[in-house]
């Protein structure tokens, strides 16, 4: 649907890469520097590539072998910036009505999904970052885009401001039909709003698919506090007297604090492989609630103190545990070996849950 | 005081001129400030440099080009009042003509730093949501540089009303029709016994340029409350 294939030159910076994107959720994903963001002022056309073309289903908006460059305003692209950029002498209202175009979104229904209503007379400089993310994306939406690029939108806010602000972005794409490109640096963002994931580094794309893939390759990571992975539930039961959820895994039931509502959906969920413990026989006296059987996948062995233990899951999932070298000697840990993770049951709250 | 016929029409003329080279500048200030602020081009350093001469030559040789250029044989002059009868030599627009001139570079400065301090990103936003790069700088770069088109404004208007050297060289000093309050005291001065009529001249002119002060500080007060948390 959005296909991509540019090249820009800036100093010593090449950023070189060509792309063909679907519908849906795609993640920009990588270090900063990498050219995320230059990619998107690309697509938008606030930056011009050396080469190359860029086409939204079968209208080019760039093309260097026939000339063309269609103007930014022409482009019909919603850009929502990280630090939302609103336009500081206009009201929300009028912020919101700045771009405004017949056939889009009726601006009321617009208003009322992102919960706007009492700041409309504000202003911008008077809003909370969360609440700016929002009218943000309102202005964005009214404009009525075809494509909407994300440029870190969360980067700047809490963790509050950020659960405020995951659901619109899912949305986007289910409620409204308008496919997403989003810009992270950070891993579990992207694990539960992306459903394609294209990673950069160095201008270059250097892996791309699902989520669960990319962000599981050990090449993908900064630190092992971004090692993360993806498992898939569906919903068990909810435990009213403690408020737990509890997911069905073929591997075993994940018990999660906090209610979690049946979406119909498989829930996806993240889990930090620094959260996950190892253990050769189920233990009895231990607080973890969560234990998933499987067995020992494959080994990475660095230079430092760590390894990642790759666990194949009944049913086939994988999951990413981070342990010292010496505990994995000490168990004596081999390709093969029968295992249990414990995953403590707080360390997968809701938030990070995502219906895939 | 009262004050004579004679004295109203010099203060009148004055503000007229002043007025009127506002008036002509202020586009023509807008469009090359936002032209040096945004855009690359060749010879964008020479253009500068060309805007900035009235600030650091004589202003009796701004006069004198003036007076070759848009003189009645000048080739400017003789085209104008061929082709639309308009003629500056020697007219209280040519006043007009030669204070703008004079002022242009104030105004396309203050014009331009205050362009250059917006957050060009902004203007970006802006063009994704659709508005085209006329309407970008009508609801953008306009309302957000309006400080400093006022402090622009205000300054091409003070320096107008006391222009004087290219304004003598360019227009002469012709009562009633040239001779604003400046080029008045100059005369005044230069006649025996003409020092109390040049006072009255004197007090008159602090008074005018006070109120354009007063005038800009109330203007800007209620801008900077229009648009309070600029950045």
């Amino acid at each position: 649907m959005i296909e991509i294939s540019v090249k820009q030159q800036r100093g010593k910076f090449l950023l070189d890469v060509s792309l063909n994107l679907g519908r849906g959720i795609t993640a920009f994903f990588g270090p900063s520097g990498a050219g995320k963001s230059s990619l998107l002022n690309l697509i938008a056309g606030l930056e011009q590539p050396d080469s190359g073309r860029i086409r939204i289903g079968s209208e080019s908006l760039f093309d260097s072998k026939a000339k063309i460059n269609l103007a930014v305003h022409k482009r019909r692209i919603g850009y929502v910036f990280q630090d939302a950029l609103l336009l500081p002498h206009l009201s929300v209202r009028n912020n919101l009505r700045y771009g405004f175009r017949q056939g889009g979104m009726e601006f009321s229904s617009i208003v009322e999904f992102l919960g706007l209503s009492a700041l409309l007379e504000r202003r911008p400089e008077t809003l909370s970052g969360g609440e700016r993310q929002r009218v943000s994306i309102g202005r964005a939406l009214l404009s009525a885009p075809r494509l909407m690029l994300m440029d870190e939108p969360l980067a700047s806010l809490d963790m509050e401001r950020k659960r405020e602000i995951f659901p619109y972005i899912e949305q986007l794409q289910d409620r409204f039909g308008i496919p997403v490109i989003l810009v992270s640096h950070a891993a579990e963002e992207v694990a539960r709003l992306a459903n394609h994931v294209v990673m950069i580094r160095d201008g270059k794309v250097t892996a791309e698919g699902y989520p669960q893939s990319v962000l599981s390759l050990p090449e993908n990571h900064v630190s092992r506090f971004d090692r993360l992975s993806i498992l898939t539930a569906t919903h068990e039961a909810y435990d009213a007297k403690y408020d737990l959820t509890t997911l069905a895994h073929p591997a075993g039931n994940i018990s999660l604090a906090g209610h979690l509502k049946p979406t119909g959906a498989p829930a996806r969920i993240v889990v930090r492989a620094t959260d996950v413990t190892l253990a050769l026989s189920p233990p009895k006296d231990i607080s973890a609630r969560t234990m998933l059987k499987g067995t020992v996948a494959s080994c990475e062995l660095g230079a430092g103190p760590i390894a990642i233990i790759h666990v194949k899951l009944l049913g086939g999932e994988e999951l990413a545990v981070a342990l010292t070298r010496k505990a994995r000697d000490q168990l004596g840990l081999d390709d093969g070996d029968a295992v249990w993770c414990l995953l403590k049951s707080v360390s997968i709250d809701e938030r990070w849950m995502a219906s895939s | 005081m009262t004050l004579s016929p004679e004295e109203w029409t010099t203060i009148f003329l004055s503000l007229r001129v002043a007025l009127l080279a506002t008036l002509m500048c202020l586009p023509v200030g807008l469009g090359l400030a936002w032209l040096l602020a945004r855009k690359e081009f060749w010879g964008k350093s020479a253009l500068n440099s060309i805007i900035h001469l009235p600030l650091v030559l004589p202003p009796v040789v701004t006069g004198y080009l003036l007076l070759i250029a848009f003189g009645k044989r000048g080739v400017i002059g003789a085209f104008l009042e061929s082709s639309f009868g308009l003629v500056f030599a020697f007219r209280w627009t040519g006043a007009a003509l030669a204070a703008a001139l004079m002022a242009l570079p104030l105004m396309v400065r203050a014009i331009r730093l205050s362009m250059e301090a917006i957050d060009q990103r902004l203007e970006g936003a802006a063009a994704t949501l659709g508005a085209s790069p006329f309407r970008v700088f009508t609801t953008v770069t306009l309302p957000l540089a309006a400080p400093g088109i006022l402090v622009g404004t205000i300054l091409t208007f003070v320096k107008a009303l006391g222009e004087f050297g290219a304004t003598i060289t360019f227009v002469s000093n012709i009562p009633n029709e040239t001779q604003t309050l400046s080029l008045a005291i100059y005369s005044l001065l230069q006649t025996p016994d003409g020092d109390a009529a040049a006072w009255r001249l004197i007090v008159l002119s602090i008074m005018l340029a006070l109120a354009a002060l007063l005038a800009s500080e109330i203007i800007s007060k209620r801008l900077g409350q229009r648009v309070a948390g600029f950045r």
